[in-house]
């Protein structure tokens, strides 16, 4: 018997902690391990007990990279508890704190993550260096993902002004004028972003995915819509946990969700996009058919034009909320606690989000349970592995290794994020 | 921890003018135990009135970071540090024109981009301000929790007269 291993101790250009683990043997791939080995974070644990309206800048602690997307998950579930429902500008004002995000971090991978794999680059000082105007190009564009998030969240990294109800303060029109400028600047450049990224090489490797995303009639989905998937799953998001179900296993820290029933699922930009085409801005779409980017995108590799896609859509959604603002007289709702269970998602830049807590009459929390991409993705990732390795079995092994990380980075996973969960087992 | 957690609690005064061109960032998250260095060091900075020298916080978001020391004459960084040396150790490296050894971790960044890859990135992309210095003490632990440990906090006397000497000198430049 022949064997022999591939082995990433640690993988580099994603978030948090984790490695690969891939045995070959015998001319066929017989194990991949995706070990994720951060250690768990606990926060479903430590919410227990705290207020309701704690949630949002609690979970926001989650990641520093998708910290809006925590905090409108876990609005949504408390806002769904109490049977409120927000709508008018301070809607509109939570769907542009969310295109800040989708800019920040699109921005961050597509250029400083994973760019520097198709370019042969080990890393983006390289790129840096040979292509200074990129960087810097990138550079500008993700700050104007900050600036709205600074401005609308009250600081750049786990804003802190989102709230049950709506916010703690609304900017004024003129505030919010001040990003314009940067905003257009940026739409721009992602367009050509779109088309740059999609002339890299890519490997020809299309697998059959179960996309899961969002959906809402009128919008590209950030926070509102229901799940549906590429095989006709179309459920209210309070339904989720009858259908989908998270797995603990041994190599990872983070669980691994399924589908139940039937498997491993996909969720993130190429699932959105795959699910909500149509429903693109404008210039989004016309870029997307131009480079002949149209769903069914199956590529995983092609995710990167995809993020590129969808960085056009978020600069063109902030202009376009930012040029019909008009102040809310309120900056929240009045709350009412109902106590009950309340479900929340919403599309974080890696995909769907979900949380659920269950509150009491006193508003504290009694369970929470926190669902991220990641964790969704993680069976998917590993299968792409498999697939892909046993197809490129003839590459060199330096070549290999380097393509097995490129296609984790595919899914830009956090895996910070996916450590989060608390399950204890005492054996005794 | 997440990548890119500010922890500035004060609003920042950003008046980047001429008159202060000096900059001096507290790297590091104050809630993982003698990862919050940099955050005290840049609030004791602040309380002393350094005057001229611009003090920002930040747990580590290193394109952010770039954005923040350009165009300045100097700019002064301050983060926990795992190089291997005894806790307590103080370091200062002078980054203008010698990469950071490799042997320098920084606790407080993103295993995607902090402050070793920013500064890097920020000399290839000629928007180093011409000096550049990072200080740090050697971390002994950095678990959830808020203040430094004893020997990390012991150091911290001798890294502010170090960094205090420094921005003398720069002034007087």
């Amino acid at each position: 018997m022949k064997s022999r291993v591939i082995n990433v101790e640690t993988l580099a250009r994603v978030e948090g902690e984790g490695g690969i683990h891939v045995k070959i043997t015998d001319g066929a791939v017989s194990e991949v391990k995706v070990r994720i080995y951060e250690p768990p974070r606990f926060f479903e644990g430590f919410l227990r007990g705290r207020d309701y309206w704690e949630a949002p800048d609690i979970t926001a602690r989650i990641c520093g990279i998708c910290p809006v997307a925590y905090q409108m998950s876990s609005i949504n579930a408390m806002e769904d508890a109490f049977g409120m429902k927000v709508e008018g500008g301070l809607r509109e004002l939570r769907r542009l704190l969310y295109c800040g995000e989708w800019i920040e971090s699109h921005v961050l991978h597509v250029f400083m993550l994973h760019a520097p794999d198709f370019l042969g680059f080990e890393d983006v000082l390289l790129l840096a260096k040979e292509k200074p105007d990129v960087v810097n190009m990138a550079l500008r564009m993700k700050k104007a993902g900050n600036d709205i998030v600074a401005l609308l969240g009250g600081r750049e990294v786990h804003p802190i002004n989102a709230r049950v109800g709506g916010f703690y303060k609304v900017p004024t029109r003129d505030e919010l004028m001040t990003l314009m400028g940067n905003l257009q600047w940026g739409r721009d450049r992602a367009a050509e972003a779109a088309r740059l990224v999609s002339t890299f090489p890519f490997p020809d490797f299309e697998q059959e995915y179960d996309f899961v995303s969002l959906s809402h009639p009128d919008e590209y989905p950030f926070n509102e819509g229901r799940i549906v998937s590429s095989s006709g799953l179309d459920i209210p998001v309070r339904e989720y946990e009858f259908f989908f179900e998270e797995r603990h296993i041994p190599h990872s820290n983070a669980l691994h969700s399924v589908r139940k029933g039937v498997g491993p699922y996909h969720v993130g930009p190429m699932a959105r996009f795959n699910l909500n085409f149509e429903k693109l801005s404008p210039l989004a779409l016309k870029t997307a058919k131009e480079i002949n980017l149209t769903p069914p995108v199956k590529n995983p590799f092609k995710s990167i034009i995809v993020r590129a896609i969808e960085t056009i859509f978020a600069y063109e959604e902030a202009i376009r909320i930012i040029e019909s603002y008009q102040m809310p007289e309120r900056a929240s709702l009045d709350v009412h606690i109902e106590p009950g269970l309340g479900f929340g998602a919403s599309e974080a830049p890696r995909g769907l989000l979900y949380h659920r807590y269950r509150i009491n009459d006193d508003g504290h929390i009694l369970d929470a349970k926190i669902v991220p991409p990641t964790a969704q993705n993680l069976p998917t990732i590993e299968s792409d592995l498999r697939n892909f390795i046993a197809a490129n079995l003839e590459m060199d092994r330096e070549k290999l290794t380097w393509a097995s990380e490129q296609a984790v980075r595919n899914y830009d996973p956090c895996i910070s994020c996916a450590t989060h969960f608390l399950t204890l087992t005492f054996e005794q | 921890m997440g990548a890119e957690g500010a922890t500035n609690r004060k609003p920042e005064k950003r008046v980047m003018t001429a008159d202060s061109p000096i900059v001096l960032i507290g790297v590091g998250n104050e809630f993982r135990t003698d990862d919050g260095l940099g955050p005290l060091i840049a609030r004791e900075m602040r309380r002393r009135g350094a005057e001229g020298v611009l003090i920002l916080e930040t747990s580590g978001d290193g394109p952010a970071m770039i954005e923040k020391w350009q165009g300045v004459a100097a700019v002064l960084l301050v983060d926990a540090i795992c190089s291997g040396a005894a806790p307590g150790t103080v370091h200062r490296f002078d980054a203008s024109s010698k990469k950071l050894p490799r042997r320098y971790r920084f606790v407080a960044e993103s295993h995607a981009f902090g402050l070793a890859e920013a500064i890097e990135m920020s000399r290839q992309l000629h928007k180093l301000p011409p000096t550049a210095i990072v200080y740090g003490i050697e971390g002994e632990q950095f678990e959830t929790g808020c203040g430094l440990s004893d020997r990390v906090l012991k150091s911290v006397p001798e890294l502010l007269t170090l960094i205090e000497t420094d921005i003398r000198r720069l002034r007087t430049a």
